[in-house]
């Protein structure tokens, strides 16, 4: 099918690239100008992320693979829309467009290129999220990981300077993992485009196998680097408790897009066959130790940017855990968990900072803690102008609530029917009448566990925050700052009236994506454009 | 030859990992980079060595006797992307040490 909705497909990387290098040629000093461009430009992200969520879910026979430069698969790179994709573009515009709102109030004006760096980010998320090729997926992330580097660093301040060393360094160490993995698997495989890589795995004789299965563990460790898998981990939380509220609200797709790409790879390329179940035990017991780590540490922080950092870490081990359990049902639970639990983290990070700003940060960081990760003595943007928020205390309470709510699992918002549909379906792998395994007692009871401890933690800050008598005045909070936060998590209110049709989705996405037939198949029949005098270009011949 | 530069990518590899391990931002920034030249090497080696062949298909000749040109483009982008990257490591390595006036990775000498 070639059309208009064929070439929706690249637009989610297009747009953002043309407006980030349309951005550079705009002075600083004309603040609204950049940030109106900036925030069509996530609108039209949204506008497009929805078009193409719809167009793949219906009916048509829409294949949703796109040829750059009309090279078929293999020879050329393929993006590739599928449900997957398809929900995760839509996941990223939707933060954005909050993130990018709630910065213009005052943090998008604290240093240089604000704008610029965030398109970029946008840029290399929508490409690794669309991308079929491994090399590419690598271009994408290091496009990604450039601009978080510089968006981490906005703001300035020791602390931030000391945190975004950690992370780059880190992330510097995993891109050259990243690398091996992939040269690794070129030299066993002989292809990096992952439709074709998943043909060929099964026909790989034994004595090369066991170096591809190398390179894929090696490759697995660059994604679980970024999505924080203990010991992997310890950069997270400090990184993302140091960067600025409306970039920390927008790294938290970024840790999620290690468990994506995870996802993606383990599917497509370990499902079924000889190397089929690879890594998964890694994942489980990987995942395990991270909801541990984590919620330590979520009972442990003091300050709520590490609370948040933390429940970062529990997210994201719960969401190892099932993907090394690989079941159908927990993992379509374990989808809407991982949509619910990055609305909320985002939220959560944006929140802290309003609730905070009334407050001397030295009444609520321990001075060991303050001793411990840098003085706070950092540059504080200029208070923005605009409307303020009336009856300011009451909603950051109720927006705090909901977030607790949210983040521990409770009814009735999405966290709730996100980790029920998990539970229940971890209950209910054996038959009907035989009681769950005691492995399935653990794995569940780490969930709930991790819950009460968020519970225990959220509570004890909000008594803090919200009822203690500190000499902290009212915040004074913009409305574009509260409504991004109100927004995301009317979102997960969204998500739990309409439970069915989204937990449907997830089960459709699931299901496609444990059959990796199809997807191979749509990449390797996708058919060139032919050119415009009726023949077909040079790059179709060998197909 | 494929002696010669497997003992390379490992002694760069190894020098590498223990550069990043010191405690002074200066020297893991070379640690790092000899690290990616050791990964540069290696994505090279992967296509198989070979000495004096073009990546280039002329009718006649088989395949085999050629060099693969992925992984040279290939490494081609990883040298341009890790020089960038390194660049980027290097303004925050001195912003941290305008900051902090120390070049130690956490900001702070160790206790004496």
């Amino acid at each position: 099918m070639i059309g208009w909705a064929h070439h929706l497909i690249i637009a989610p990387i297009l747009v953002p690239l043309v407006v980030a290098a349309l951005l550079l040629f705009f002075d600083e000093r004309q603040r609204v100008a950049k940030a109106m461009i900036s925030l069509a430009s996530t609108l039209i992200l949204v506008a497009v992320s929805l078009a193409l969520l719809r167009i793949e879910s219906g009916p048509n026979d829409f294949d949703g693979v796109y040829l750059l430069g009309n090279w078929a698969a293999p020879f050329g790179i393929v993006l590739v829309l599928d449900a997957l994709s398809a929900l995760m573009l839509l996941l990223t515009a939707l933060l954005s467009v909050a993130a990018l709102v709630f910065s213009l109030a005052r943090w998008h004006a604290v240093g240089a290129h604000f704008h610029t760096m965030f398109q970029l980010l946008l840029v290399g998320l929508n490409g690794a999220f669309l991308t079929g090729d491994l090399f590419n997926l690598f271009v994408f992330f290091e496009v990604m990981l450039a601009a978080s580097y510089g968006l981490l660093l906005h703001g300035s301040g020791p602390l931030r300077v000391k945190a975004g060393m950690h992370y780059i360094a880190v992330n510097l160490a995993a891109a050259l993992l990243f690398l091996i993995g992939v040269s690794l698997i070129y030299g066993t495989a002989g292809t990096l485009n992952m439709a074709d890589l998943a043909a060929r795995i099964p026909d790989i004789e034994p004595d090369r196998r066991m170096l591809m299965e190398a390179g894929a563990g090696v490759l697995g460790i660059a994604f679980l680097i970024k999505a924080g898998m203990w010991p992997l981990c310890f950069w997270l939380p400090t990184a993302y408790s140091a960067a600025s509220a409306p970039v920390a609200g927008i790294f938290a797709i970024m840790s999620k897009l290690g468990i994506y790409v995870i996802l993606r790879l383990t599917m497509l390329l370990f499902g079924d066959g000889p190397s089929a179940g690879f890594g998964s035990d890694v994942l489980l017991y990987g995942g395990i130790a991270t909801i541990i780590f984590g919620t330590i540490g979520v009972l442990a922080s003091q300050a709520l940017g590490r609370l948040a950092g933390f429940s970062v870490l529990v997210s994201s081990g719960t969401l190892l855990m099932v993907l090394g359990i690989n079941d159908g049902a927990i993992s379509s639970g374990a989808l809407l968990y991982l949509v619910s639990s990055t609305l909320t983290i985002s939220a959560f990070f944006m929140l802290i900072e309003l609730v905070e700003r009334g407050q001397d940060a030295g009444a609520i960081v321990l001075a060991v803690t303050m001793e411990a990760y840098g003085d706070a003595d950092e540059d504080e943007p200029e208070e923005g102008d605009g409307v303020t928020m009336p009856g300011t205390m009451a909603i950051l309470g109720i927006c705090f609530a909901a977030c607790g709510i949210l983040l521990s699992g409770l009814p009735p918002l999405s966290g709730f029917i996100a980790k029920f549909a998990m539970l229940s379906a971890m209950m209910g792998t054996g038959a009907i009448g035989v009681p769950p395994t005691a492995a399935v007692w653990v794995l569940v009871s780490l969930v709930i566990l991790s819950g009460i401890a968020a519970l225990i933690s959220m509570t004890r800050a909000g008594i803090r925050t919200f009822w203690s008598s500190l000499e902290g005045t009212v915040p004074r909070v913009l409305v574009i700052e509260i409504v991004p936060v109100m927004f995301l998590l009317f979102l997960t209110l969204a998500l739990t009236v309409q439970a069915g049709p989204a937990m449907q989705y997830m089960d459709t996405t699931i299901r496609s994506l444990s059959n990796p037939r199809i997807y191979i198949d749509a990449v390797r029949n996708a058919a060139s454009v032919p050119d415009y005098d009726g023949v077909a270009s040079a790059g179709t011949g060998s197909r | 030859m494929e002696l010669v530069l497997s003992t390379a990518i490992g002694v760069m590899t190894g020098c590498g990992v223990w550069l990043i391990l010191r405690p002074r931002t200066y020297q893991v920034i070379v640690g790092l980079s000899l690290l990616s030249y050791a990964v540069n090497l290696f994505i090279f080696g992967v296509g198989g060595v070979k000495t004096n062949v073009p990546p280039i298909l002329v009718d006649g000749v088989p395949t085999s006797v050629l060099a693969d040109p992925v992984p040279q483009a290939l490494v081609l982008t990883a040298i341009v992307i890790g020089f960038a990257t390194t660049a980027l490591f290097l303004v925050v390595l001195l912003a941290s040490r305008g900051l902090t006036g120390t070049d130690h990775v956490d900001g702070r000498n160790e206790p004496k």
